[in-house]
């Protein structure tokens, strides 16, 4: 009952989200929305942690099985993907260095310039 | 019986059996590349071309599963404001790591697309390969990209960036584990945030909000940047 009771608050944060975003034609998803609205409704503790807490908890920690649908989805691309996937990996390789670097330079320096 | 194996409930229980699967096999292997949903995913792709089923008809159960994969993305706002007050006092910091790293990245994918002649489907599926996948997927939607190529790509990423993170963060000597935990968590996110744990529980607290941050920072800035770039380049 519990579970049911915090995932009716987050559906409801998620429906007003979808409904912000086709009020305002915003170009940002419904879900992001959502999340946000979250944020600031906990930051000005008009919703508590603990109204929310066990079933965020366990969206998050199972959230990999969610993307099942999607991933399986795949199938339906590899003709797209065709003579593309060294490209694609190489991409991914080397992005992934970059913002590392990129980000990790960037927070030690601002850290030590800030203290 | 065809009946039943288009049914939502087939879809979702071979579903799970494979994600189970998956789970076991990683844990018994300890190998990062045998990842559970990547494992799962390939079982059920090899399970329903062999038994010629459509996509269509598996995902019937796509839209019972959505109902839940929404919320997952609000939920990320739990670790943030829980996070957020450990970090208070670096959070110019992070921010502006955060933001340097992504519009980098971002920049990186376009070119190297670009100069690997990918085309924009497969550009646009790309440009969110380094954030959460909930959020990535609904980027690489509304850039006009595959979010099933986009949840691939964000597997190997997170993958990739948890092995590599730890070995440029010696190479680099970083030295800084707020540094260190957000390179983490904006690079290759939940994969590289539960290697970030590992290693220092400060570390896993930065990368785990700068994954809630890079998300929506991407949210906003990757149709700036792709569209900046298809004006730039026509």
């Amino acid at each position: 009952m519990k579970y049911l009771k915090q995932l009716t608050i987050i559906w409801a944060i998620y429906f007003m989200g979808v409904f912000i975003q086709a009020l305002f034609h915003l170009p940002i998803p419904g879900s992001v929305i959502g999340l946000l609205l979250l944020f600031v409704a906990l930051y000005t503790r008009v919703i508590k942690i603990h109204m929310i807490e066990e079933t965020c908890e366990f969206l998050l920690s199972h959230m990999s099985f969610l993307f099942i649908p999607a991933g399986v989805g795949l199938m339906t691309s590899f003709d797209l993907l065709k003579g593309k996937l060294i490209p694609i990996l190489a991409i991914a390789f080397i992005s992934t260095i970059l913002v590392w670097m990129v980000t990790a330079v960037v927070v030690k320096y601002l850290r030590r310039a800030f203290a | 019986m065809n009946n039943l194996i288009i049914s939502p409930l087939f879809s979702v229980l071979i579903s799970f059996a494979a994600y189970k699967a998956g789970v076991y096999i990683n844990r018994k292997t300890q190998i990062p590349l045998l990842n559970p949903l990547l494992i799962a995913m390939t079982i059920l792709i090899i399970v329903l071309l062999n038994f010629h089923i459509k996509y269509e008809d598996f995902n019937n159960g796509g839209q019972l599963i959505s109902l839940f994969l929404y919320p997952a993305t609000i939920a990320l706002a739990l670790p943030l404001y829980k996070k957020l007050s450990i970090l208070k006092k670096d959070a110019l910091s992070i921010v502006l790591g955060i933001f340097s790293g992504a519009v980098s990245g971002m920049i990186c994918v376009i070119l190297l697309s670009k100069m690997f002649h990918l085309s924009d489907l497969l550009t646009e599926s790309l440009i969110p390969k380094s954030i959460t996948t909930p959020i990535g997927m609904a980027v690489s939607q509304q850039l006009g990209g595959s979010p099933s190529i986009t949840v691939a790509v964000i597997i190997f990423t997170g993958i990739f960036g948890s092995i590599i993170g730890p070995v440029l963060n010696k190479m680099a000597k970083i030295d800084d584990k707020v540094a260190m935990g957000t390179a983490m968590g904006a690079s290759s996110h939940a994969l590289g945030t539960a290697k970030a744990m590992e290693y220092d529980e400060t570390a896993g607290a930065a990368s785990g909000l700068t994954m809630a941050v890079s998300g929506i920072m991407t949210v906003f800035l990757a149709p700036l940047l792709w569209s900046l770039f298809q004006s730039f380049f026509k």
